[in-house]
């Protein structure tokens, strides 16, 4: 058989061509646009080529929410995904109780984000929130409106409370789907409960931690309604991150062009950090 | 080394159970005897995978007991019952290189790393393994997967018997014949009672010296694969081994013998005078196609039939005979002449056996 040229083949991907250049291609070539020109008004635009990006790439403004950016991705993966496995782990298998759990986990992943801030805002309040009253009771000075390691300890409390759902519910699907003579098999060879954990349960939900990985690592890394809901960034600046100094340079200086800068050097960084963490894990699997 | 020996066992899934077939494995006394190698053969269903897990304890009878050498187990944990199991589809730790897989029950059990190392060395030697001991477990093969479950079993020094259950469905034909012979060669040089389920009886034949057969949940018969052949005890053995099975026929007690569609065929006095004493309406005879004495003339105490359909099988060749409106399946050599349209059959006395309610009846004489 001969392969017929056709070209009017191509029409048939110009949907997705169209649509994917809409959604995504024009409005990135349109930050790319404004990240290279100094843009006063619709007449007046001057070509300054990587100045914008020098200078953000300078700005201690970018430096620090950068740093505390990562330190939160950090804080937010170490405690999320090692409390969602337990959680997975120690979740009934079967009955009532199980689509109970399920339901009671969904319920975080269900509510608008700066919902949730708001009821954490409320909560943490010293005077008529449950959680901030209970604390202060303790004898414990708690405010995480005026003390930045309260701001960041509630910050990260409510993004764990939000998101350590996902994690806990990948895993549960994850568990699932070991066949039960896998068990059987360890326990004939007398594996403890650590054995089975570390050789069977771990390996087995290997591809969906990669998924949780890179999920909850590129949304707390771009993290904005919650905090900027709760503590609006503050104290002072301790709990601004780059999505919020990025906000306020664009709409609230209206600093076009070093924010469209900021914002394709933001994107790189996710990219980036996720690449690199997908080819290390692919790679790994490779080995042998 | 054990004699594993099941006492009044039964079995139900059910909390209640209520009649009979709500039992899994209906009650049932049975021994297995130290060293033997042993087949539970049986259709899907029929309670031989629960069969073994009750024996390894993954699962716990809810009635009788299990025990090992005279000891009772039941309360005893799979991890604790000195018994290794391989499962249908391989159970490896893909994690693992093959190695650490073969060492794990050992390094569980907390052995000296240097004995763990001689005696994986060995296991490896045994079953082939030695050039994949530093591969990844999840890299290999399915029979490759499976000879490592099977290693993981052998390693042990402490096991007295090794369960399969169902171990070369995922493997491929021409693998399958080796796999299994080198079991059997492992059986003979560890002398290890081995219980191998499976619903392949050429699979069970060639494996085992003695074949358990099980039907709807109980051990039917127990005999080597010749007993099986020529004295089937159950019409379902008689059905399910052999190829083709064995035919049966339903029948009336006559005069003399018994009765079918108008065709009589004469019994042994001893056997009469039973079927005149039992009140059962269920009477089948039963013959085996090989056992079948086929004529192109009538001769004495033959039957006519008519030929429906030869099939030619190579070496020998099958024919689907009608008597008397039942068809019946008969084999026939190559070197015997071919008969044409019609036939003439016999059965011969001793290849002749009478059911009642599908059990054998057995001559006191033979």
């Amino acid at each position: 058989m001969t392969k017929v040229e056709n070209n009017k083949a191509w029409f048939l991907v110009l949907p997705v061509f169209l649509l994917v250049a809409f959604s995504a291609v024009i409005p990135l070539m349109t930050v790319v646009n404004y990240s290279v020109q100094d843009i006063f008004d619709q007449h007046t635009a001057y070509f300054v080529g990587a100045e914008w990006y020098r200078e953000m790439l300078q700005d201690p403004r970018l430096h620090d929410s950068l740093l505390r950016q990562f330190i939160f991705s950090g804080c937010v993966l170490l405690i999320e995904i090692p409390l969602g496995i337990a959680v997975a782990l120690m979740m009934p298998t079967k009955g009532r109780a199980a689509s109970l759990c399920l339901i009671l986990l969904a319920i975080p992943l269900l509510i608008p984000w700066n919902v949730v801030g708001t009821i954490w805002q409320v909560f943490g309040r010293a005077d008529i929130g449950l959680f901030g009253w209970a604390i202060n009771s303790l004898g414990i000075d708690y405010n995480y409106a005026a003390n930045p390691m309260d701001a960041w300890f509630t910050v990260l409390l409510m993004d764990v409370w939000h998101w350590t759902s996902l994690v806990a519910l990948l895993c549960y699907s994850g568990l699932r789907a070991i066949p039960e003579a896998y068990y059987q098999a360890a326990r004939i060879d007398r594996a403890s409960k650590w054995a089975i954990f570390r050789y069977i349960q771990l390996p087995k939900l290997k591809s969906v931690l990669v998924i949780g990985v890179l999920l909850r690592f590129m949304d707390s890394f771009m993290i904005y309604t919650e905090p900027f809901v709760l503590t609006g960034g503050g104290p002072g600046n301790s709990t601004t991150f780059l999505s919020q100094t990025l906000t306020k340079m664009a709409v609230g200086q209206f600093d076009l062009g070093p924010a469209a800068a900021f914002s394709l050097i933001y994107f790189l960084i996710v990219l980036l950090v996720s690449w690199l963490f997908f080819t290390t894990i692919s790679h790994l699997d490779k080995a042998k | 080394m054990a004699e594993i020996h099941l006492k009044s066992l039964a079995h139900s899934y059910s909390a209640q159970p209520r009649s009979a077939a709500d039992y899994a494995i209906r009650e049932m006394d049975h021994i297995w005897h130290q060293g033997g190698a042993y087949a539970l053969l049986g259709p899907s269903g029929c309670g031989k995978s629960t069969l073994l897990n009750i024996i390894s304890g993954l699962l716990s009878p809810s009635e009788g007991e299990v025990l090992f050498d005279g000891q009772r187990v039941n309360e005893i944990p799979p991890e604790e019952r000195n018994i290794a199991q391989v499962f249908q589809f391989p159970v490896v730790y893909d994690s693992m290189t093959v190695y650490d897989n073969l060492a794990f029950p050992l390094r569980n059990m907390k052995l000296h790393e240097s004995k763990i190392r001689s005696k994986v060395l060995e296991i490896a030697e045994i079953l082939e393994l030695q050039p994949l001991l530093d591969k990844k477990a999840k890299n290999l093969t399915a029979d490759e997967k499976q000879k490592v479950s099977m290693g993981r079993g052998l390693v042990r020094d402490d096991v007295s018997a090794i369960l399969f259950d169902e171990p070369l469905t995922v493997i491929d034909p021409h693998l399958k014949w080796k796999l299994r012979r080198k079991l059997k060669q492992i059986h003979e040089q560890f002398n290890i009672t081995m219980v191998y389920v499976t619903h392949d009886q050429l699979e069970a034949a060639t494996f085992a010296d003695k074949i358990a057969v099980m039907y709807g949940g109980q051990i039917v018969q127990f005999g080597t694969p010749r007993e099986l052949f020529e004295a089937p005890n159950h019409t379902f053995v008689g059905y399910f081994i052999g190829s083709p099975g064995m035919n049966i026929l339903d029948v009336k007690s006559c005069q003399g013998g018994v009765e079918f569609n108008g065709v009589q065929v004469p019994l042994d006095a001893e056997l009469c005078q039973f079927l005149d004493e039992v009140p059962s309406n269920n009477i089948k005879i039963g013959i085996r196609p090989e056992f079948i004495h086929i004529s192109n003339e009538t001769i004495k105490g033959s039957y006519e039939c008519a030929v429906i359909h030869i099939e030619d099988l190579g070496t020998y060749k099958i024919l689907t005979l009608d008597l008397a409106g039942n068809l019946i399946k008969a084999r026939l050599d190559e070197d015997q002449q071919v008969p044409e349209g019609r036939a003439y059959v016999s059965f011969p006395k001793q290849w002749l056996k009478l059911y009642v309610d599908e059990f054998l009846v057995e001559e006191a004489a033979q």
